[in-house]
């Protein structure tokens, strides 16, 4: 055994020493979702004064505005690996209504959230709003406000291109991936019992499992699966009939109002402006199927 | 019923199960290994000490990660559904890690039977295996109680790396009433704890028991 | 520990000497086979493509890799420090003579030791998360945890040390706490340093359990790799051979100091090895 280890420290070092010769740049990521093309840049506006706005206020001192995001979520907020920056829809409607705010894409501090832990950050100050696929219901508002919504996503199945699955009827019996303890998956279970339900702890895995033929589909939210389509061209498809509504709202924390109001004209002013398309196409691709939601200033 | 309640309890109900079906595997496999460990054919030393030493330093989520994601690869599936594939795997992947550790208890627990009974075992003409399983396992299982008992204790603690693999136990409960319910999410922390608390004190007075009805001090 | 374990058995003869040879070279031949069927599967199955394997060869992903691994162990050696601490206070704690004190410390004790360590990171972040950040959730919850075992360690180690040592301290005049400091300490940490480093490795692989709370470790990095370039698997093989890599690197380190540490016992105390 102490020979072993010894062999194995020294393979240790090799590998360190390895590193130095890698390739330079980057890998091509797999992964070709969303339109792509230049990266839109959004307005900074200047001489904001939201002094209404607690929230505002102390991040206006501080000089940068903590946003949550997801960085797991391809095409909606993802961070590769080696990059200090997430990309997705989400993150471009965060840049949209920093700018609005007065504070430059810069001037963001991109905070991880999971989704277990986004009421209990935005209802302790540790993120100024949270923008992860956050969807509006009424519990959340109970203790945290929402802005928006800025998309309506809808639960759909990600399935293999030779699936026989054509709508979400056709699951009985077949089984269906998604992320343990997401509403998804909860409304798999509730409303599709006869479907067989698998959960990991992410989606990475669940498209691992389709791809082995482990499970017939990949269900959650369209934006999501769009993504993974994407990037598993003529491998996978969307069924494409949404099933549930999915309000994705911006998430603030409860009772600023002044707050509240300014995050929703800045999304009103983005989907009147252009702003809102060019973002959507920039991330998740054609947006000429997808419907701007109506603002609820409940 | 309340929803909340009725999830802990499946919850509950999954994490005990996972237990037990582990349970049993890791003691069965655990001796094995440290049979294989001391005895007389120097490859199966060699297996069984490579096995625990590469086992052992890799974490629980690693293991489980291949026997699930591995395992389909090379055709080996268990049931007719998936839940149950998963538990199997699951079931699997803890048993391959906790038996490692059974086994270096075990291992311990060997080296403190006397010399002179295994000594007096061959000397009248038991072979390997009978010296083995009716001379100083038994002693060794008794002497190591105390440390056996963390070693089940930590794997009923593990069973909560299933929960992202496939298996609904009391971290997955706990997940889905999260997501139900974000407006309570410190009392839904505790609740948790405290199940697993209940279960790992109700697990320790066990062994307690055990240890002082069976064990041997030396 | 070898000498009872060859008395189990007689020294084997020139036919069981042979058998074993033959027995050897089977187990050789099948272990090949299962390790050319796992391959031949994995290859079936595309997982042993180059484009898979690709992402490994260049610098920006080995850099990502690095960083995890380094995140890994920082963390690591901040909770294992930690948890030292806390292990010794708590053993004191639980030893002291007074139940105004051992009562309290054995219930926090307890309710550490019986939860999850899982949930114990995973409630720091949403609780103190804020405070903290992911960093100190991580540490705060191995420490914890594992505070608690090692506690429970150093508590069977003092035990341990026969009663002629602290009579003896005493009859030399030495006070309790110096006696503990002194005395039963220093013997109760070198006779339970493998069980000490056995928990530090479980530590080690713990700290793997960052990426549930955003902790940018080895394994939040495996996660991202694999999800950007479709390659769950190899990367996750990857993953585990820096694990164990480190893990052994530790349990070397840790065969190196038991070694020097028994050194210094032998020239200091002679015998003393075998009260132990």
């Amino acid at each position: 055994m102490k020979k072993l280890s010894t062999i194995i420290a020294g393979a240790a070092v090799g590998v360190l020493a390895l590193s130095a010769c890698g390739q330079e740049g980057a890998p091509e990521p797999a992964a070709g979702g969303g339109g792509g093309g230049e990266a839109p840049e959004y307005e900074v506006a200047e001489d904001v004064d939201l002094s209404d706005s607690p929230t505002w206020e102390a991040a206006n001192s501080a000089g940068t505005l903590t946003i949550g995001v997801k960085k797991d979520q391809p095409g909606l907020g993802n961070q590769e690996p080696g990059s200090d920056v997430p990309e997705g829809f989400d993150i471009e409607i965060a840049k949209i209504v920093a700018g609005s705010l007065g504070f430059s894409p810069d001037q963001i501090e991109w905070t991880e959230t999971v989704s277990a832990n986004r009421e209990p950050f935005l209802q302790q100050g540790n993120v100024d709003m949270v923008v992860a696929t956050y969807t509006i219901n009424d519990e959340r508002k109970k203790v945290v406000d929402f802005a928006g919504p800025y998309y309506v996503a809808g639960q759909d199945l990600l399935v293999a291109a030779d699936s026989d699955i054509a709508s979400p009827e056709d699951i009985g019996g077949k089984t269906v991936c998604s992320v343990d303890g997401s509403t998804p998956a909860q409304n798999i279970e509730e409303e599709y019992s006869d479907a067989e339900l698998v959960t990991y702890d992410a989606y990475s895995k669940c498209v691992t499992d389709l791809q082995s033929g482990s499970v017939d589909a990949v269900t959650t939210d369209d934006a999501i699966l769009r993504g993974y389509a994407a990037q598993y061209e003529g491998e996978f498809s969307v069924v494409g009939e949404p099933f549930t509504d999915e309000p994705y709202g911006v998430g603030l924390p409860q009772d600023d109002d002044a707050l509240r109001d300014a995050v929703n004209d800045a999304l009103e002013a983005s989907m009147e402006d252009g702003t809102w398309t060019e973002a959507f196409e920039y991330t998740l691709g054609d947006s000429s199927d997808v419907e701007q939601p109506e603002v609820d200033r409940y | 019923m309340n929803p909340l309640i009725q999830t802990f309890l499946s919850g509950t109900w999954g994490t005990l199960a996972l237990f037990g079906v582990t349970l049993v595997g890791c003691l069965i496999g655990g001796t094995i290994l440290a049979a294989m460990r001391v005895s007389p054919v120097p490859i199966l030393r060699g297996a069984a000490a490579a096995y625990v030493d590469v086992v052992r330093n890799t974490p629980l989520t690693l293991v489980m990660f291949f026997c699930v994601f591995g395992l389909p690869y090379l055709d080996i599936r268990f049931g007719s559904t998936a839940g149950m594939n998963s538990f199997v795997l699951a079931c699997i992947a803890l048993t391959a890690y906790t038996s490692c550790f059974i086994a270096e208890t075990l291992r311990s627990g060997i080296a403190t039977v006397p010399v002179g009974q295994a000594e007096a075992a061959r000397a009248v003409g038991l072979g390997f295996g009978q010296v083995l399983s009716f001379v100083v396992l038994p002693q060794a299982f008794r002497t190591v109680i105390p440390p056996l008992g963390s070693v089940i204790i930590a794997m009923l603690k593990n069973t909560s790396i299933a929960s992202a693999f496939n298996n609904r136990e009391l971290i997955s409960a706990m997940r889905n009433a999260i997501e139900v319910r974000g407006d309570i999410v410190i009392p839904l922390l505790l609740a948790t704890a405290l199940i697993y608390l209940v279960l790992a004190l109700g697990l320790g007075r066990i062994f307690a028991y055990l240890e002082k009805k069976l064990v041997i001090l030396r | 520990m070898s000498a009872p374990t060859q008395v189990l058995f007689d020294e084997p003869g020139p036919r069981a000497r042979r058998l074993n040879v033959i027995l050897s070279a089977v187990s050789v031949l099948l272990l090949l086979g299962l390790v050319a069927f796992i391959i031949w599967k994995f290859s079936d199955a595309g997982q042993l493509e180059s484009a898979k394997w690709e992402p490994f060869t260049y610098a920006v992903i080995q850099q990502t890799l690095l960083t995890g691994m380094w995140a890994t162990i920082k963390v690591a050696i901040v909770a294992t420090v930690l948890a030292l601490i806390v292990g010794v206070v708590f053993a004191l704690l639980r030893l002291a003579p007074a139940r105004a004190v051992s009562l309290p410390a054995t219930l926090v004790l307890e309710v550490f030791r019986g939860v999850p360590v899982l949930l114990l990171i995973f409630a720091m972040f949403l609780v103190f998360g804020n405070q903290i950040g992911s960093f100190w959730s991580v540490v705060i919850g191995l420490m914890l945890y594992n505070g608690m075992v090692i506690a429970e360690i150093i508590r069977a180690g003092i035990l341990a040390v026969p009663r002629g040592q602290s009579e003896a301290a005493m009859s030399i005049g030495l006070k309790g706490s110096q006696t503990m400091r002194l005395i039963l300490m220093p013997q109760a940490v070198r006779a339970m340093m493998p069980t000490l480093i056995a928990q530090v490795v479980v530590l080690l692989k713990d700290s793997a359990l960052g990426f549930i709370v955003t902790y940018q470790d080895l394994l939040y990095q495996v996660n991202a790799i694999g999800r950007t370039y479709n390659n769950l698997l190899p990367t996750f093989i990857v993953g585990a051979v820096l694990f164990i890599i480190i893990n052994m690197v530790v349990a070397a380190i840790a065969r190196y100091l038991e070694k020097r540490m028994s050194q210094k016992t032998a020239a200091t105390t002679g015998p003393a090895k075998g009260a132990d």
